[in-house]
C-alpha cells in the first residue's frame, strides 16, 4: 500500500479532485474547458515528441518551430489547392520529413553546430512560408469531428477525450506509442544507448549514423503531423507566424518532462489547461486583463517552468555532440 | 582540461584581411541569389529585370544609398549584438526583443522629455533605448548563469513578451492622444538622428561601435576574457576568469547595442514607434553575425548589402512584380550556404569550423 502514497499520485489526486470540485459547480463549462485545453495542449505536446525523439539519440532540434510552420503551411495550401485535406496532411507529412532529413543532415553529416542548423531550418521555413503566402485561400471543408460510439457518452471523459478531429486521436495514441516504444523496445533502448554514450553503442554493434538519421527523419515526420493539426485541425487556416513560438515552448516541455514522452505530455496539457482557463476567465469577464498579457501567458510559464526545471533535470550525455567514428 | 590557444585566438581576429575569409560569404551571397532567381523565374518574374532594379534603387542614387545606409544602420547593430553573443559563446536570437525594448524607450524619451536643447535630448533618448534594450538581455544574461536556462528558448520567449508588452503600451499607455492608429506620438525635432550630406549620421555611429567591439575584442583584458570563456568555459573558469559574470556581461552588452539599434532607427528613420516597423530586424542580425564570421568588422558589408536589398526590395515589386519578402527567403539561403560546410568544403577542401555553441541544456 505505501509504495501507492508518493509525490507524483498525490498530485493527480489533487488535479482530479479539482477537476471534479469544478464539474460539480458547472459541469457544462468545466467540460468545455478541459476539452479545449486537450486542443491547446495537443501541438505542444506532439512538438515535444519531436524534441524528445532527437533528443534521446543525442540531436538537439531546435528547428522544431520551422518544421510546424512549413508543414502547416504545406498542409493548408495542398489541401487548398488539390481539394482534398488527406492530400494536404501527406503533403504535411513529407514536408515534414524532409525538414528532419534537412537537420540530420546538417547535424550528423555535417557535423555543424545543432543549434545554428536549428536555427537555419527556422529562418529558410519562416523565408519560404512568407515568399509563398497567398492571401485568399480557403480549406475545402473543416475537419470532421470523429465521435468514438459508446465512449462518447461517458460524463465529462466522453467530450474531453473521444470527441475530437482524427489527428488528435493520432497524436495521443502515437504519445503512448512512443513511450512505449522508448523504454520497452530495443529500438528504444538502442536509440537511449547512442544518446548517452554513442562510443559505447557503436562498438555494441549499432549504427549510430543511421539511427541518428531514422530518429531525426521520423521526428521530423511527427513535426509534419503537427503543423498538419495546427493549420487543418486547431485552427483551419494558415497565417505567417502561425505556430507563435510553440516550437521552443515545446522545448521547454520536454525539459520539464524529463525527456519522457508522458512527462512532457503532462506537462503541456498543464499549458493547455492554464490557457483554456484564462480563455474562460477573458469570456465571462470575471478578470479584465489587456489581451497582450493574456498573449504573454505561454512564453512566461515557459520560462518559469525552466527555471524551475532547472538543475533537476539532466540531459541526455551525448547530446550536441556531432559523432565521429574512430579511426583504427 | 584544453589549454588556452592564444595563438590561435589572435589569429583568428586578424582574419578580416585574409581573402579565405571573404570568399565563402561572397560565394554564398552569389549561390543564394541564383536560386532566389530560379524562383523568381518560376513565379513568371524576370530576375534580372528584378536585380538590375534592386541594385539601382539601393546603390543607384545618393538618396538611393542614403535610405541603404539607414535600412544598414539597425543591421549593423543587432548584428553586432549577435556577434558579442557569438564570442561569448552564446547565441543571442533575442536581438529582436532587445531592439524593440530600445526603440519604445527611445520614442517615449524622445517624444515625452519636453525642452531640452538637442545636444543634450538626442544622446540622452538614445542612452535610455540602449538601457532599455540592456535590460532586456541582461533578463537572459540572468536566467542563463543563475537558472542555466538555454539563451536560446529564454531569448525567444522574451522576444514575444516584448512584443506582447510593446504593442499593450503603443495601443495604452504610450498611444498617442485623440488617434485612432496603435503608435505612440512623434518624436520631438530635439532628439531626431541628423542626416549630414543625404547620409543619415546614425550609420557612421553603428560603424564607430563595430570598431570599438572590434578593438575591446582584439585590444583588451575583457574582450579577451569573454572569448575565453566563448571558446572553453573550463579553461575560462581554471584561469579565473568569472563564466557567470562573462555571460551577464555579453548579454548586457549586447541588449545595450541592439537596443542603440531600435534607438536609432526610431529617433532616425521613423520618427515614431509602431509596432510593425521594426519586425525582423533582430533575425536579420543572426543571418549578418554569421555572415561575418563573428567578427566585429566582419559584419559591416552584410549590413549593407542586407540594408541594400531591404531598401529596394520596394522598388524590385514595382519593376519585377516580385514580392518583398523574397529578401527573407534570401537571407535563409544566405545563411544555410554560409554556415554549411558544403562551401568552406568545395572552396578548400579542408577542415570545418565548430563553432561549438550546443552543449546540452543544462550547461
Amino acid at each position: 500500500m505505501s509504495q501507492y502514497l508518493t509525490k507524483r499520485n498525490f498530485v493527480f489526486l489533487g488535479i482530479l479532485a479539482t477537476f471534479a470540485y469544478f464539474y460539480h459547480k458547472d459541469g457544462d463549462v468545466t467540460t468545455s474547458v478541459v476539452s479545449t485545453a486537450v486542443s491547446f495542449g495537443l501541438p505542444l505536446a506532439l512538438a515535444a515528441m519531436v524534441g524528445i525523439m532527437c533528443e534521446r539519440t543525442g540531436i538537439v532540434n531546435i528547428g522544431i518551430e520551422g518544421t510546424m510552420l512549413v508543414s502547416a503551411f504545406a498542409a493548408f495550401f495542398v489541401s487548398s489547392l488539390s481539394g482534398s485535406l488527406i492530400i494536404g496532411f501527406i503533403a504535411a507529412v513529407l514536408v515534414g520529413l524532409l525538414a528532419g532529413l534537412l537537420l540530420a543532415l546538417m547535424a550528423v553529416s555535417w557535423r555543424m553546430d545543432q543549434i545554428i542548423a536549428g536555427t537555419i531550418i527556422n529562418i529558410l521555413a519562416t523565408g519560404l512560408t512568407s515568399f509563398l503566402f497567398k492571401q485568399g485561400h480557403t480549406l475545402p471543408d473543416a475537419m470532421p469531428e470523429i465521435d468514438i460510439p459508446g465512449l462518447q457518452s461517458i460524463p465529462f471523459f466522453g467530450p474531453v477525450l473521444f470527441m475530437h478531429g482524427p489527428i488528435t486521436y493520432f497524436g495521443l495514441i502515437f504519445i503512448i506509442f512512443l513511450w512505449v516504444a522508448l523504454f520497452h523496445t530495443a529500438w528504444g533502448l538502442r536509440s537511449r544507448a547512442v544518446g548517452e554514450h554513442p562510443g559505447s553503442a557503436d562498438t555494441a554493434g549499432v549504427s549510430v549514423i543511421r539511427l541518428r538519421y531514422l530518429n531525426v527523419g521520423l521526428a521530423g515526420l511527427i513535426g509534419g503531423v503537427t503543423g498538419a493539426f495546427l493549420s487543418l485541425e486547431l485552427v483551419g487556416s494558415f497565417e505567417r507566424g502561425l505556430t507563435a513560438g510553440k516550437g521552443f515552448t515545446a522545448l521547454a516541455l520536454m525539459i520539464f518532462g524529463r525527456w519522457n514522452p508522458l512527462g512532457a505530455l503532462a506537462a503541456a496539457m498543464f499549458f493547455g489547461v492554464a490557457q483554456a482557463v484564462t480563455n474562460q476567465l477573458m469570456i465571462d469577464q470575471v478578470v479584465n486583463i489587456p489581451q497582450q498579457f493574456v498573449n504573454m501567458l505561454p512564453y512566461v510559464l515557459t520560462i518559469l517552468v525552466l527555471a524551475f526545471a532547472a538543475g533537476k533535470v539532466r540531459p541526455p550525455a551525448a547530446e550536441g555532440q556531432p559523432y565521429e567514428k574512430e579511426q583504427a | 582540461m584544453v589549454a588556452l590557444d592564444t595563438e590561435e585566438i589572435v589569429h583568428k581576429s586578424r582574419r578580416v584581411f585574409d581573402v579565405g575569409s571573404w570568399l565563402i560569404p561572397v560565394v554564398a551571397v552569389i549561390v543564394a541569389m541564383l536560386i532566389a532567381a530560379v524562383l523568381m523565374y518560376l513565379q513568371g518574374a524576370a530576375p534580372l529585370t528584378a536585380y538590375t532594379s534592386l541594385l539601382k534603387s539601393a546603390f543607384g542614387s545618393v538618396s538611393g544609398f542614403g535610405k541603404t545606409l539607414g535600412k544598414a544602420t539597425p543591421l549593423v547593430l543587432s548584428g553586432l549584438a549577435v556577434t558579442i553573443g557569438l564570442r561569448a559563446g552564446l547565441f543571442n536570437i533575442g536581438a529582436q526583443g532587445q531592439l524593440i525594448s530600445g526603440a519604445i524607450a527611445s520614442a517615449w524619451a524622445g517624444y515625452a522629455i519636453h525642452g531640452l536643447p538637442m545636444v543634450i535630448h538626442l544622446p540622452l533618448a538614445l542612452l535610455i533605448g540602449a538601457f532599455f534594450g540592456s535590460l532586456t538581455g541582461l533578463i537572459a544574461g540572468a536566467l542563463k548563469a543563475y537558472r542555466g536556462i538555454h539563451e536560446v528558448i529564454s531569448t525567444i520567449m522574451l522576444n514575444s513578451i516584448v512584443i506582447s508588452l510593446v504593442d499593450y503600451l503603443a495601443s495604452g499607455p504610450l498611444k498617442e492622444h485623440g488617434q485612432p492608429l496603435t503608435r505612440t506620438a512623434p518624436v520631438l525635432k530635439s532628439a531626431l538622428v541628423p542626416k549630414i550630406f543625404g547620409l543619415p549620421l546614425g550609420f557612421f555611429l553603428s560603424i564607430a561601435l563595430a570598431y570599438v567591439a572590434w578593438w575591446v575584442f582584439r585590444r583588451t583584458t575583457s574582450g579577451f576574457r569573454l572569448e575565453t570563456v566563448g571558446r572553453n568555459k573550463n579553461a575560462a573558469w581554471y584561469a579565473g576568469i568569472s563564466v557567470k559574470r562573462s555571460i551577464l556581461i555579453a548579454m548586457t552588452v549586447g541588449g545595450a547595442v541592439a537596443g542603440l539599434g531600435g534607438a536609432v532607427e526610431t529617433l532616425g528613420i521613423t520618427g515614431r514607434f509602431e509596432p510593425a516597423f521594426n519586425a525582423g530586424l533582430g533575425f536579420d542580425g543572426i543571418t549578418i553575425a554569421l555572415l561575418g564570421r563573428a567578427n566585429p568588422l566582419g559584419i559591416i558589408p552584410g549590413a549593407i548589402l542586407i540594408g541594400g536589398m531591404r531598401a529596394g526590395a520596394g522598388s524590385m515589386q514595382f519593376d519585377a512584380g516580385v514580392a518583398p519578402e523574397i529578401v527573407d527567403l534570401l537571407m535563409a539561403l544566405i545563411l544555410f550556404f554560409v554556415s554549411a560546410p558544403l562551401l568552406t568544403r568545395w572552396l578548400r577542401r579542408g577542415k570545418t569550423g565548430n563553432s561549438g555553441l550546443t552543449g546540452g541544456w543544462g550547461s
